[in-house]
């Protein structure tokens, strides 16, 4: 459909959404607003394809998605660039403690394999079904569904470790109770 | 290949260690703070001029990549 100014307006919309997604996804924000660019010139270059009535952030998020993979394999991730990087979009300072809270769940996120990180953001933080997460990733809903679920599993995993019951009170009481026999 | 992989997985995710519906929700509000802290950044001046720009030339140039096609859009050098 032709570029009308309701179509233009929803687009402008979508801009801080793509944003997010795209520093979620890369963990750079300068890198970020050069995919969000660059998928705001292609799809008005190929606004006829849109359907009208269909839907425009998933088509969008399409776009943005498509591009950040093809990126990806010409260039390996910028790791040490991702943290300070982002810090530097945030508005406000977080705290101390959220800040490293952030920090470390920014570092887990990166851990993750992309197709899961991906999965999960579009599930979890952008808000879309995982019919429309599915579409977007150019996958099966059932493969979308699982990707989100080991996304989260490992995110736990890597933040709150299970591995605490370990050193739980009961060992702890053991050992007291053990090293005080006489 | 990944059906092996998701059955792998399958075994090893709920179990004792997995989620609790506790975990699950920090989870979710970890990953919505940090998303939402960009989206409440807004429009930057930047996205707006360019799509002022772009409607501005009226004609937009035609690509042949259609845009919303999976994984082959590799326009640019």
């Amino acid at each position: 459909m032709p570029l009308t100014d309701s179509l233009r307006n929803d687009i402008l919309a979508a801009v801080p959404s793509l944003r997010a997604f795209a520093i979620s996804l890369s963990g750079n924000a300068d890198r970020a607003d050069d995919l969000v660019q660059e998928t705001l010139l292609r799809a008005l270059a190929n606004i006829d394809s849109f359907q009208p009535g269909s839907n425009l952030p998933a088509w969008l998020f399409t776009i943005l998605r498509n591009l950040f993979r093809s990126d990806y394999r010409k260039r390996r991730r910028e790791v040490e660039d991702a943290e300070g990087n982002y810090a530097k979009t945030l508005k406000t300072q977080p705290s101390q403690n959220a800040h490293l809270e952030f920090e470390e769940f920014r570092t887990a996120l990166d851990k993750l394999p992309q197709d899961q990180r991906e999965a999960l953001i579009l599930v979890g933080a952008s808000g879309f079904s995982y019919e429309d997460a599915a579409s977007i990733c150019g996958c099966a809903v059932g493969t979308i569904k699982s990707r989100v679920n080991r996304a989260r599993s490992k995110l736990a995993a890597l933040l709150y470790v299970d591995g605490a019951e370990d050193f739980g009170p009961d060992e702890t009481v053991r050992a007291v109770i053990g090293g005080s026999g006489g | 290949m990944k059906d092996l992989k998701s059955q792998a997985s399958k075994s090893t995710t709920p179990g004792k260690g997995g989620l609790t519906p506790e975990i699950q929700s920090r989870i979710g509000h970890q990953l919505r703070a940090m998303y939402d802290d960009v989206v409440r950044q807004g429009v930057p001046d930047r996205f707006a001029e360019l799509i002022k720009k772009l409607d501005a030339q009226g004609a937009t140039p035609h690509v042949e990549n259609e845009g919303g096609s999976n994984d082959n859009n590799n326009g640019r050098d």
